[in-house]
């Protein structure tokens, strides 16, 4: 499996980067030389090995469900590029 | 003005509370090493003002002799990616550039409430990724400490800013974080000490999120008695982190009284790898020694999937970021590059506000977790991480603690190391295991090379043992005093 320039455009469009037709060149050379080095695992028999998700095996606590929020919408709001009104502003979206 | 930047924080809490000096006459000998030292580049964000204050405050708890915390007047560097109430938070990226929190990460408040003085926020890599502190938007940090042929040397990463200003005198101790070695490599190269607690020590509430499964703050200190009342005042249980721990946490310090004589040391064979800078495995040779000499038993063991923990980390971290910083979309903070499109805003944002290494990441990180891909890379790493954590789970049956060098090489050149993310990738290569199986690591220096750099070996203990990695690691620190 290696990446091509479709695949490079297509991650790029899921990760919501832009990438630069000049900068895909030089990021697919890099992206296959980091995938051919991780294609090492596959050597490893996994055979009935449980994946580990979490190094944390404590219980954790349930919280009742219900809104302790102190924080004020101009406050969460005070770093946004663009709000109004305490609510942050994003271009239209809907015809 | 006295010089302040040869005691460490044991020795300033003495002097305190004898009232010999004050937490401000501190404070001020740090501000100006501060303002002298511009060069190294390791603060982001000064808060003299504020440093002040808690100075003054400091002093007139300990005049009136109450209400006293562990690090009552002691001035300290906060790594830029703890979130500081008022206080520009930026993970030394551009997209977090003018990011000012309104609340405060549980490792920075549990700091103030025992005392401590924030002198600034210390420059990173960008987002915590990277080896060599190259990768910040607000440009490299130098190491203090010179080769002998004079050439400037990276300090390490990403904990970059915090280890060269502990190293060069700027703060007593600074916080770092450590998702594959940021806490202990950067220590390691100068010559500093650097504690990973277990996962789940401290609380990950406020801290710039990287790869959750791995992140884990600690600190960075001079010695490994500061390391001790460092970690102390860090670690808290805290019901806003799912992961925090609310295991009894001991007094740290206790480690004083813990004897090695009789525990066993492992030694694994995967660890001494060819291509091991010779000089450090002389240094390895003598800390085996050290051990020895102190009655402690050693043992060879073997953690046979070691191989496999930087491929399997270059998976999982960049899988996990890829999720973590989907958050900068340029709507609810941090730089904005407008489009008439959302989507588009979207991406043209990223592009330009993360950097090239962040990208990369975060592209990896995507991939991996696409369909299709998902079952070869990120599935399949998460097994090899369940045999890596058993490779170690098997050892401490045999062994209490186990001895490595922390790093393949001492610090190199600013420069090198940057046409190819794997030859920086490979910095990590003895730091990542222990991350990934989620256990306690100290990296203590144990001397310098021919050419006087300093050379870090590392002790990873059992889970929440971290008395014992301390006691380890404190008999590697008075080795090197007698010498």
């Amino acid at each position: 499996m290696s990446i091509d320039n479709s695949i490079v455009r297509k991650v790029g469009k899921l990760a919501k980067i832009k990438i630069k037709e000049s900068e895909e060149k030089k990021l697919i050379d890099e992206l296959n030389n980091i995938l051919g080095w991780v294609d090492e695992l596959k050597k490893v028999d996994t055979e009935g090995v449980e994946p580990m998700l979490s190094v944390f095996n404590e219980s954790m606590n349930m919280r009742e469900d219900k809104s302790d929020s102190k924080f004020s919408n101009d406050l969460i709001t005070k770093n946004s590029p663009e709000k109004k009104a305490g609510f942050f502003v994003v271009p239209k979206v809907v015809e | 003005m006295t010089d302040f930047s040869t005691i460490d924080i044991t020795e300033a809490k003495k002097l305190l509370s004898q009232k010999k000096i004050t937490a401000t006459e501190l404070t001020e000998f740090f501000i100006k090493q501060i303002e002298e030292k511009q060069d190294l580049n390791c603060f982001i964000t000064k808060t003299f003002d504020t440093a002040l204050k808690m100075a003054k405050r400091s002093d007139e708890k300990i005049q009136n002799g109450s209400d006293i915390g562990l690090l009552e007047g002691i001035p300290i560097g906060m790594k830029d990616l703890f979130c500081t109430d008022g206080v520009k938070t930026t993970a030394g990226s551009k997209i977090l550039e003018n990011f000012v929190p309104f609340y405060e990460s549980t490792v920075s408040q549990n700091l103030w409430r025992n005392g401590a003085i924030m002198l600034g926020k210390t420059n990173m890599d960008e987002f915590a990724m990277g080896s060599a502190n190259t990768t910040s938007f607000f440009g490299n940090v130098l190491n203090p400490i010179r080769s002998d042929d004079q050439k400037d040397l990276v300090p390490g990463g990403s904990s970059g800013g915090s280890a060269s200003a502990v190293a060069s005198g700027q703060c007593f101790a600074a916080t770092g974080s450590d998702t594959g070695g940021s806490i202990r490599q950067p220590a390691s190269f100068c010559g500093l000490v650097g504690l990973k607690p277990t996962y789940g020590r401290c609380s990950r509430f406020g801290m710039v999120a990287f790869a959750s499964s791995l992140d884990q703050a600690g600190p960075i200190t001079k010695t490994v008695s500061d390391a001790a009342l460092m970690l102390q005042s860090m670690c808290s249980y805290d019901e806003k982190d799912s992961t925090s721990s609310k295991k009894l946490i001991p007094n740290f310090s206790d480690y004083k009284k813990f004897d090695l004589k009789g525990k066993k040391i492992g030694l694994p064979k995967e660890y001494i790898i060819d291509g091991l800078n010779e000089e450090i495995k002389k240094k390895f040779d003598h800390c085996v020694n050290v051990f020895r000499d102190c009655g402690a038993e050693l043992i060879d063991i073997s953690l046979p999937h070691t191989n496999y923990a930087l491929p399997t980390y270059y998976i999982i971290a960049p899988a996990e970021a890829s999720a973590n910083l989907a958050r900068y979309d340029g709507v609810r903070y941090g730089l904005r590059e407008n489009s008439e499109n959302l989507d588009d805003l979207y991406q043209i944002t990223r592009a330009s506000g993360f950097g090239d290494e962040v990208k990369r990441r975060l592209i990896i990180g995507t991939y991996v977790l696409s369909a299709g891909y998902y079952d070869a890379y990120y599935l399949k790493a998460l097994k090899v991480r369940q045999l890596i954590s058993n490779d170690f789970k098997y050892a401490f049956e045999k062994c209490d603690l186990i001895l490595t060098p922390t790093t393949p090489n001492v610090a190199f050149p600013i420069g090198e190391k940057q046409s190819d993310p794997l030859e920086m990738y490979l910095n990590d290569v003895l730091t990542v295991p222990a991350s990934l199986a989620g256990l306690p690591a100290i990296s203590v220096s144990a001397g310098n090379n021919n050419k006087n750099l300093p050379i870090g070996m590392q002790i990873i203990g059992k889970p929440f043992e971290e008395i014992s990695v301390l006691a380890a690691g404190s008999a590697i620190e008075s080795s090197k005093e007698e010498k």
